[in-house]
């Protein structure tokens, strides 16, 4: 008897010790079939919405669309591994929720698979390509705020060696080292920009030991496209300057940080859930940039100068203007082949499978062979 | 021709210094972990928890600081929470007898999710932390001061800390108990130690180290509280124990080597030097891999030989009194 009770204990402290994380759920309860125009959404979530980068702006997003008044719901699950995902979308499909937003690049096959047997609810995947008849996706052209962010570097820069700290070397992240160099480089032709990879989108010791090793050589303005502001920590430390990305970062590095490039889903949210409250929502491939809001600059720090200041903005008018294409040509690569002829302005394919760094970019790409889709 | 070698020297050293410096500062919260998880392993007990005990001990002391603005106060109270908390997986496995890897692994997730729940309202809040604290005239010396010398003050209290465990580990009688009770808790009994005791004792003891080396992540080595910032560092730590056959001198050099490997990495990149980061981060893994492979065949050319490398012979085994083996 008495192990039998002991063994019931056992087990019951170790559920609860192994089910105490998920009860952070949020899916609320069923929800009733509402009025039409009525919208219940629901994100899934890769990363923690604590990670004060990508998540944390997509949960950002969620909470703006709460405020309006035919959004009668709303709900999150974070940290859903890639291959766990298909489960969690329909069960959020399941309880009645008509808007569903998936927000992993990985999440594109679960989605659509989920998005067939739910004929009637909308889906919308974030960061990846594929589009049915009740998904959509979206994304936002960040390489525009990044090089917006690179000009402050490469104005500020005494040494005219920038370094940053980089994610994953896919078109993705490497179009905003690209663009963070361009950018630098317009306003400072000499300037060099140092890359390290750390294989990981969020990992803050990594993205340190990535950025001291930058500072190791000399580089006085650091730059990120990772998800902690480990990078900010560095470059105040050290007396030098530093550029943010996905959210203001200035409260972790007030001395250091000039400006950052940063992610904003409401607008693009928003719309969707407008859209489809007024009944003319349509699969689309939405990719906005600076003129939408969704990508953009967080304020300037006190060190960047109005001269600065307006020199930036005017070219960000002009890339809103569609008078000045980042990747427009002519753009060479490191070894100086021209990628981009004079006069040409790259399409949207070629910007989703970009493989090259730009000249003036010090750093290596793994495999030169391989392409990522 | 003197002033070419100097310039060369210099060269030498501006890539070492910086390089080395890394391994040290990313070795350390590892090496807290390590020789935790040596402690506990010593007494005969496996617990897989590390990476949440890190993550409890780094949100703690976080938040500690954060109130009471007092880094010291942080580390200590990160610590003693890691313990704390250590103590659910000694009562499950010394007293209850539940299985080391499964308790250890929901100790894990618990770790995480508590953290995260403690931790959502610290995200984006700064707290007093340590700092790069200069020694003197012995921060001054050329590449060894650089190397050794200018840290934070949890990195200089490792100096002194380490080799403290090992001595009383191995010098003293309270050490030779735990590795006793680790080796053979029937003898162990027999002759009147209480091994329970001795197991909780080694469980707790262990469990705030790792949350010490938790608390190094989040007051001095990237002071801030961001969820799951450990990242994975419990997990390289089990890796070491057996790297470093469990002797805390040996973890020394275990942990230093796996921080080296990623400092290096990007020293190279830095540079433009082409190379495999990914091949870089696996080496320290090779390493463990043939280190076992290697101490298995010299086990299997004795074929009775002494399991001296192969850990404590009652690890993970249950032990209860009216059980005769």
């Amino acid at each position: 008897m008495i192990t039998h009770l002991k063994k019931l204990f056992v087990i019951s402290i170790v559920t609860v010790l192994v089910l105490m994380p998920f009860t952070q759920l949020n899916a609320g309860d069923m929800a009733a079939p509402g009025k039409p125009g009525d919208v219940k959404a629901a994100f899934v979530l890769v990363g923690p919405v604590g990670d004060g980068g990508w998540s944390y702006m997509h949960n950002e997003s969620r909470l703006a669309l709460k405020k309006l008044p035919y959004v009668k719901k709303t709900a999150f699950i974070e940290s859903v591994p890639e291959g766990e995902s298909e489960r969690v979308i329909m069960e959020f499909a399941r309880k009645g929720f008509n808007l569903i937003f998936t927000t992993s690049y990985g999440y594109a096959d679960p989605t659509l698979n989920v998005a067939r047997r739910f004929p009637n609810v909308v889906f919308e995947h974030c960061s990846g390509f594929l589009t049915s008849e009740n998904m959509g996706n979206y994304f936002g052209r960040s390489h525009d705020a990044m090089f917006l962010a690179g000009m402050a570097a490469g104005e500020m820069t005494e040494t005219n060696i920038l370094g940053i700290v980089a994610a994953h070397p896919i078109p993705e992240v490497i179009r905003n080292v690209n663009a963070w160099a361009l950018g630098a480089q317009s306003v400072n032709p000499d300037v060099k920009v140092h890359v390290v990879w750390t294989n990981s989108w969020f990992d803050p010791p990594r993205e340190r030991e990535g950025a001291e090793s930058l500072v190791a050589i000399g580089a006085d303005v650091l730059g990120q496209d990772q998800d902690s502001p480990a990078v900010q920590q560095v470059a105040q430390r050290n007396g030098l300057y530093s550029v943010g990305y996905n959210s203001d970062m200035t409260k972790f590095a007030p001395k250091a940080h000039l400006v950052s490039a940063v992610w904003d889903w409401s607008p693009i949210v928003n719309q969707i859930a407008e859209d489809l409250h007024n009944g003319v929502w349509k699969p689309e491939a939405i990719w906005p940039g600076l003129e939408s809001g969704v990508v953009g600059l967080s304020p300037f720090g006190k060190m960047v100068t109005e001269d600065v200041i307006a020199k930036i903005e005017a070219k960000k008018q002009e890339i809103i203007d569609g008078k000045f294409v980042v990747f427009g040509g002519e753009l060479k690569d490191q070894d100086g082949n021209i990628v981009v002829p004079a006069g040409v302005v790259p399409t949207d394919d070629e910007l989703l499978s970009q493989y090259y760094l730009v000249k003036g970019v010090v750093g290596s790409l793994p495999g030169g062979e391989v392409r990522y889709q | 021709m003197a002033e070419v070698f100097i310039h060369e020297l210099e060269i030498i050293i501006g890539f070492l210094g910086p390089f080395l410096q890394a391994a040290i500062r990313s070795g350390t919260p590892l090496l807290f972990a390590t020789i935790g998880e040596i402690y506990t392993e010593r007494s005969g007990n496996i617990n897989l928890g590390i990476e949440g005990l890190m993550l409890v001990g780094a949100v703690t002391g976080f938040m500690t600081s954060l109130w009471t603005g007092n880094p010291v106060l942080g580390v200590m109270l990160g610590a003693i929470g890691g313990g704390i908390v250590s103590l659910i997986h000694a009562f499950l496995t010394v007293t209850l007898n539940v299985n080391h890897i499964v308790s250890g692994l929901a100790l894990v997730f618990f770790g995480t999710g508590v953290s995260a729940v403690l931790g959502t309202p610290l995200i984006g809040k700064i707290a007093p932390h340590f700092d790069e604290i200069r020694l003197g005239f012995l921060s001054d010396i050329p590449l060894i001061g650089k190397v050794f010398f200018q840290h934070n003050s949890l990195v200089y209290f490792s100096y002194i800390f380490v080799p403290l465990s090992w001595y009383f580990l191995y010098k003293t009688r309270t050490g030779l108990y735990i590795r006793t009770v680790g080796e053979n808790p029937q003898t162990a009994d027999t002759v009147g130690l209480n091994v329970a005791k001795i197991r909780y004792a080694s469980i707790f003891a262990g469990g705030m180290m790792m949350g010490l080396g938790g608390a190094y992540l989040s007051l001095a080595y990237t002071p801030m509280w961001i969820e799951n910032m450990v990242a994975g560092r419990g997990w390289v730590a089990i890796a070491l124990v057996i790297f470093s056959m469990w002797n805390p001198m040996v973890a020394i050099f275990g942990a230093y080597l796996f921080g080296g490997m990623d400092a290096l990495g990007f020293a190279l990149q830095a540079r433009g030097v082409q190379v495999s980061t990914h091949l870089l981060g696996m080496l320290p893994y090779l390493f463990t891999i043939f280190l076992l492979a290697g101490s298995m065949w010299r086990m299997r050319k004795k074929s009775m030989g002494l399991s001296i490398s192969m850990g404590p012979s009652a690890l993970g085994k249950p032990f209860s009194k009216e059980q005769k083996s």
